[in-house]
């Protein structure tokens, strides 16, 4: 069901008919200067603002990732931060973590302001870099982890993720200093020495190809230690792409310990197993590798009942010649931003283990606690800020990599129907997303000395 | 069957067909003019990224004695080592009309993916891709397994399969390619199959496969065995933690002369040894068994020119109903 829109002229508002907010009744919602200016049944007369007809469509809290690769700068060549946030806001998101392992590594502060400059100009969503915790991603010396704190990028999530922080010493200083300013380090759990030279998940199916095996004790034994370290020290953790039972039942022992420990799981790892793999097909290899349909059921139920509090996409795009070769030679990765949104509604919504609302829960209302972010993952309630995604839970559409905005081509969803189609999204009350198609970029006025992380409202 | 890529899916009809296929092949390299026109006006190319001099020479003759034109394309010191990718080789090998690739890789299932994918329409033929599949070295097991088994029930070679017959594989089955091609043909033709090997040497997700496992080679001798197959062993996998010393490997998993002597006294006097080489004598196999009249290497050698030409016969001749005949296809093409 197409919103229509009746052009009354740019004035920066929109009002909203009929919307079922997280799922609920219908309601109009009422968009002026950025903010959510009244929530209502029926806020009668639109005046300036331009309407759209949101009947049918379910209205979210703006989707915030907490695991993005934009590849810039460096590998322009599989992403740019224009394009990676052109394809979040399709996906519905108003905000993505942009991971640190970028060329140069994003381990200063000169970096992460770069990151977040970029993610401006871009317009599309709040890009949030996040800073490397290790000097080049190398795991030897701890990066100038308060100086990207204190960076115009105002960075609270530090992570190496692709690598894992493995030297113990290491991360429980990280989980320590972070305190100083409410950080928090996203593990990427990967003890190496279990798995130099890892293709696929260890089981039945890696023995039967002749892959090395990626085991799940790899992933346990790290996050083990690490909700051991987060508790001893008293700082907060978070763990990224979680993809195995095992994990799972570390993280609910920790929870009920009292640790303050967040978990995420990505959209691939909730529905696809390592039985594609023997299809050698490197679209279906990333890290952590696809695994068991035990695990993909074990996340499942651990994203409902709350163990895993978050979906991350780990969306990694990668230029066609690192897949279009032998699977050992292959990059590890997916793209994820533009049918994250469809996944979750199908394996966790359409299976009845989640509704609306947790999935505003996960993908919006978390994930912005853990990146401490204001101003996003906030209620559909008048005062706040307006951003917002429009859902057609009732659209069905079919997965063509080739229609993408990211560059990258690597979905392991092309050719599947998904159900969920993002019909707008609002940045800052400005429509990113209009009939399902980008509209304009948000546009940010410069930046007032001093005004690190509170630009002025845009204009649309 | 278009492609040759694995046994795992291979079913007993082709398995056998082509086994069939290989016993008259294997009269035409007893004759005195060893050479079919089969294959004449047809190129096979020898694509290599891996140094195999036996398995590429086997194809070689295989190729050559079916009259085929031979291309042997080894990636090292070719545009490959300089970084061209498995998708060019593959066009470049089409564009110059390969019907069929022979290809052995070092990583598993790039066979796969040449066959998967529209860069090359020829046929695939897989000679060894990482530790998955090697599918003809498995053929060729199974065809000089076949003919032994035949022999002892006085019954011919040609539409019989393996029921009944007892094979041990021991050694490195993590990394072998062998034993995973072998576990399923053997499976497939009715055999029942016991691996051999250290617990470091076996994959994870092993007792899924159709065979049975065992740490102790001498209690599997003494079960029974009908034909023994030793797999080669790198000495380097001691540094890697696989096993203390090599000594200790070659006392608990080699076969030894002990345990060659253990087969007369086990009354075990058809027992067969196998091994698909290269061997290192003194770790995985003593001389004493590789030379004995029990052991069967040279026949496997012989065999796999066989089986090669029998899988080039059927993958490119067309012919895809009932049992092969190469030479009644040559009688009628000279015509």
């Amino acid at each position: 069901m197409a919103p229509q829109q009746q052009d009354t002229g740019s004035t920066g508002a929109y009002l909203i008919r009929g919307a079922a907010i997280l799922g609920g009744p219908a309601e109009d919602l009422l968009i002026r200067d950025g903010v959510i200016a009244a929530r209502g049944t029926d806020l009668g007369n639109a005046g300036d603002a331009t309407v759209i007809d949101a009947a049918g469509l379910v209205a979210l809290p703006g989707m915030v990732d907490i695991h993005t690769h934009l590849r810039e700068p460096g590998r322009e060549d599989a992403e740019t931060v224009e394009t990676g946030t052109r394809a979040a806001a399709l996906g519905g998101y108003t905000a993505v973590h942009a991971m640190a392992n970028s060329n140069p590594v994003a381990d200063t502060a000169g970096v992460v302001e770069q990151v977040l400059t970029l993610g401006r100009t871009a317009g599309w969503v709040d890009v949030r870099p996040v800073g490397a915790v290790t000097v080049g991603l190398a795991g030897e010396q701890l990066a100038e982890l308060g100086a990207m704190a204190d960076s115009r990028a105002r960075v609270r999530v530090f992570s190496d993720d692709g690598i894992c922080v493995s030297d113990p010493v290491l991360m429980r200083r990280a989980l320590e200093y972070v305190k100083a300013f409410d950080g928090v380090v996203a593990q990427h759990a990967q003890e190496p020495r279990l798995t130099a030279g890892a293709q696929m998940n260890e089981g039945a199916v890696s023995a039967v190809l002749g892959l090395t095996g990626w085991p799940a004790v790899a992933e346990e034994s790290i996050i083990a230690r690490d909700v051991l370290l987060a508790q001893h020290v008293g700082s907060r953790l978070h763990v990224c792409h979680v993809s195995t039972a095992g994990s799972v039942e570390i993280v609910r022992w920790a929870k009920s310990r009292g640790i303050n420990v967040t978990a995420e799981v990505t959209p691939h790892h909730l529905w696809l197993t390592d039985e594609l793999v023997r299809s050698y097909d490197p679209v279906y290899k990333v890290n952590p590798p696809l695994r068991t349909d035990e695990d993909v059921q074990a996340l499942r139920a651990a994203l409902a009942d709350g163990t895993i509090d978050v979906v991350g996409t780990d969306h990694a795009p990668h230029p066609s010649e690192h897949k279009e070769c032998e699977w050992a030679q292959a990059a590890m990765g997916m793209t994820g931003l533009e049918t994250a949104l469809s996944v979750v509604q199908h394996t966790m919504i359409e299976t009845g283990l989640m509704d609306w609302a947790g999935f505003a829960r996960v993908t919006s209302t978390t994930p912005a606690a853990i990146g401490r972010l204001a101003d996003q993952g906030r209620p559909l309630e008048p005062g706040e800020p307006a951003n917002v995604t429009l859902v057609d839970p009732a659209a069905r559409w079919t997965v063509d990599p080739s229609k993408m905005a990211t560059m990258g081509r690597n979905s392991p969803f092309a050719g599947r129907e998904l159900p969920g189609k993002v019909v707008a999204t609002f940045f800052k009350g400005h429509p990113t997303v209009l009939d399902g198609e980008l509209n304009t970029p948000y546009r940010w006025l410069p930046d007032a000395p001093g005004s690190a992380g509170a630009p002025a409202a845009g204009r649309a | 069957m278009k492609h040759l890529l694995s046994t795992e899916d291979l079913s007993y009809a082709d398995a056998i067909r082509i086994l069939d296929t290989a016993e008259e092949m294997s009269a035409v390299g007893e004759r005195e003019v060893k050479k079919l026109p089969a294959l004449r006006g047809r190129t096979v190319v020898n694509l290599f990224f891996e140094d195999s001099t036996r398995t590429r020479i086997s194809f070689e003759a295989a190729a050559k004695r079916l009259s085929a034109d031979v291309i042997n394309f080894a990636a090292k010191g070719s545009s490959v080592s300089k970084g061209e990718s498995l998708k060019d080789t593959a066009q470049t090998l089409a564009a110059m009309g390969a019907d069929a690739v022979v290809i052995r890789h070092w990583a598993s299932g790039a066979p796969h993916r040449l066959a998967a994918t529209d860069w090359i329409d020829a046929a695939v033929i897989n000679a060894g891709d990482g530790t998955h599949e090697h599918p003809t070295q498995a053929l060729l097991d199974a065809f000089t397994m076949r003919r032994h088994w035949s022999r002892l029930a006085g019954t011919p070679s040609a539409g019989a399969d393996l029921a009944g017959m007892r094979v041990a594989i021991a050694g490195d089955v993590l990394h072998s390619r062998v034993a995973r091609s072998n576990v399923w043909l053997l499976r497939t033709l009715g055999a029942d199959v016991t691996l051999v090997a250290p617990p470091t040497l076996l994959p994870i997700g092993v007792e899924h496969w159709p065979c049975s496992v065992s740490y102790d080679l001498d209690e599997t001798l003494a079960g029974g065995v009908d034909a023994m197959m030793m797999l080669r062993v790198q000495g380097e996998r001691m540094n890697a933690s696989f096993f203390p010393t090599t000594r200790e490997y070659s006392r608990r998993w080699g076969f030894d002369d002990n345990r060659l002597r253990a087969l007369d006294s086990l009354g075990l006097k058809d027992t067969i040894i196998m091994h698909p080489g290269p061997m290192n004598r003194g770790l995985e196999i003593s001389s004493a068994a590789a030379d004995s009249p029990r052991s069967t290497v040279l026949a496997q050698v012989r065999n796999g020119v066989s089986v090669r030409m029998a899988a080039l016969y059927l993958l490119l001749s067309g012919d895809t109903r009932g049992p092969a005949t190469p030479t009644a296809a040559y009688s009628k093409e000279s015509h």
